[in-house]
């Protein structure tokens, strides 16, 4: 298909009647004519772009499905600052999905940045213990958000008491993250050359100078598309939070009063089935949060990309 | 400061410890008090009358994450192939971010797609009820296509190009080099992917309780509602008392043991994708 786009810059060159082309390319007629001679291939051909297809199709279907059925039911009243079961406002639960992702964020960033320092830069090849720490990491990776839960509300909040609670939540998700956290992180370490640790160590900088002051700053970009990702899960997590932070519609009172993310209201009004309408209007917020927090990581991904091209 | 950077290593050590514990020791208990066997293979779930079989939850979920299978790993793998020897570099840039967003949306977000659109096409179609096996495969087949189309793409992109360049020169075509030459060299990450995905749609679970049906019954057809185990936990956790929801945490200690089998699948043969 590329040749083809190459094709089309050749013949706008060339003579227009004519259309010139290259000595190891065809022209899509040509194509067509050997195809005719292996239909095998043409039908391999065929399924793969179809697959492509479908699979995009659903996607855009989906988004223009929630857009279409949901802009319309937005209305002022859903973002009142107050719940009532008149208004189903979902501001609260913007609010306390805001305060959940930065409680989750602000423990697990930095252990998982610290853990990931530990297995890139601090231990020596064939330690045990790093190999156990990928096996556990890849393990919590794996485990599904239902689980998370039921850990999260036998642990936070009938063990240590917390009952259900914005806090036993947040320690719930930064568990869930932790593993997305760690893995970005040092794959972000390991991209930066040994030239800059050599260079660091050769001026005299210690190991935690050359970590905090050399290592990291270049690596930032890759640890927050890492950090961003996480964002993604938080917001949309469903399974994990009924258990742990409930589901009271207002803004929490506190760290150890509960508290629904936007996520679980949207749950919420599906089970109680009479607010379908504003269950789209969530869907419509959710998705718009989500376009924008990929949107977000990409960006940052390229300018990582950009950033490792110039070096 | 390298203690601090252990102990920090350690935190996931400690996390799977503890959910290993906490998971164990309060579903275990029940199991043993219910009966292995009247817990595993019993075909009644009734809590209100002291029956707790959860072989229909297990079936269900095999037969829901089989039909995510079927419906997601054929167009996973050809929409890999799409991506890695297809796909124009200018469409690739618009492509590669739409299957990255696939990933991201929330699964509420996919139930209530597949309660609102698949549900009443399944309903018009075959004059059920529209939630059954069939919607909840469909649906999860589309929520395991990008694990399996990255971790599938990266796989195809690892073979040697030799081995491509090898095929056209003796005569085959470019899909006849691509299918016969380099998907056969790929197949352990292709393996590896398609675990990945088994792993997902078992887990999965506020997608499948709204269209699923929820029926804790074995099912008669492809049509008919299923419970699994992850909805079985989420629907029941909410009110149950003692021994009702000790059982609940012991479905979620089967659920949990079906994990830890699949993740040791996939890090043996990733294992053995990296050493070919």
């Amino acid at each position: 298909m590329s040749e083809q786009i190459l094709e089309a810059g050749a013949a706008s060159v060339g003579q227009p009647a004519v259309p010139k082309v290259g000595i190891n390319q065809q022209s899509f007629s040509e194509k067509l004519k050997s195809y005719r001679r292996t239909p095998g291939s043409f039908l391999l051909l065929l399924l793969v772009i179809l697959s492509a297809v479908v699979t995009l199709g659903v996607l855009f279907a989906l988004i223009i499905y929630i857009l279409v059925k949901g802009i319309p039911n937005i209305r002022p009243e859903l973002f009142a600052l107050e719940y009532t079961t008149d208004n189903v406002s979902m501001l609260p639960a913007m609010i306390n999905t805001l305060i959940m992702t930065v409680l989750s964020l602000l423990m697990a960033v930095p252990l998982g940045i610290f853990s990931a320092i530990y297995t890139v830069e601090y231990a020596k090849r064939g330690n045990k213990l790093v190999g156990i720490v990928r096996v556990t990491a890849e393990t919590l990776s794996g485990i599904p958000s239902i689980v998370y839960g039921l850990f999260g509300y036998l642990m936070f909040v009938l063990a240590l008491h917390m009952n259900y609670s914005v806090l036993a939540g947040a320690l719930t998700l930064a568990i869930m993250v932790l593993p997305t956290i760690m893995r970005t992180t040092e794959e972000a370490l390991m991209s930066v050359p040994d030239s800059y640790r050599e260079g660091s160590f050769g001026l005299g900088a210690g190991k935690l100078r050359t970590v905090f002051k050399i290592v990291l700053p270049p690596a930032m970009p890759g640890i927050l598309s890492g950090v961003i990702l996480s964002i993604g899960r938080i917001v949309g997590e469903t399974a994990a939070l009924i258990f742990t932070a409930g589901s009271v519609p207002t803004v929490t009172k506190g760290l150890l009063s509960s508290g629904r993310t936007l996520a679980v209201h949207m749950y919420c009004l599906l089970n109680e089935g009479l607010y379908t309408n504003q269950a789209y209007a969530t869907a419509v917020v959710l998705l718009v949060l989500v376009l924008l927090i990929n949107q977000a990581s990409n960006l940052i991904a390229r300018k990582f990309q950009g950033n490792a091209g110039e070096e | 400061m390298e203690i601090v950077f252990a102990v920090a290593a350690c935190v996931s050590i400690l996390a799977v410890v503890l959910i290993c514990i906490f998971l164990f020791a309060n579903g275990l208990p029940a199991i043993g008090k219910i009966g292995v066997s009247d817990f595993l293979l019993g075909m009644q779930w009734a809590p209100s009358s002291d029956l707790y079989g959860i072989f229909p939850m297990i079936v269900g979920s095999c037969y829901v994450t089989a039909g995510a299978i079927l419906v997601g790993v054929p167009i996973g793998i050809l929409c890999a192939i799409f991506l890695a020897r297809f796909c124009p570099d200018r469409l690739y840039r618009i492509v590669k971010p739409a299957i990255e967003l696939l990933a991201g949306i929330p699964s509420i977000v996919y139930g209530f797609f597949g309660l609102m659109v698949l549900v009443p096409i399944i309903q018009d179609l075959f004059k059920t009820n529209g939630k059954g096996i069939l919607t909840a495969s469909i649906l999860l087949g589309i929520m395991i296509l990008p694990t399996i189309i990255s971790v599938s793409e990266s796989a195809i992109r690892a073979v040697p190009e030799s081995y491509y360049e090898g095929s056209l020169a003796l005569g085959a075509t470019h899909e006849r080099s691509v299918f016969l030459a380099m998907l056969p060299a790929a197949k352990s990450g292709i393996l590896a992917g398609v675990i990945l995905g088994i792993g997902r749609a078992i887990g999965e679970t506020m997608a499948v309780i709204m269209i699923c049906g929820n029926q804790p019954l074995l099912p008669e057809s492809a049509l008919s509602g299923v419970r699994t185990m992850t909805a079985n936990i989420v629907m029941e956790m909410g009110y149950a008392t003692g021994l009702h929801r000790e059982a609940l945490i012991g479905t979620a200690v089967v659920l949990f043991v079906f994990i830890l089998l699949i993740n040791l699948c996939f890090s043996v043969i990733k294992r053995r994708a990296s050493h070919e």
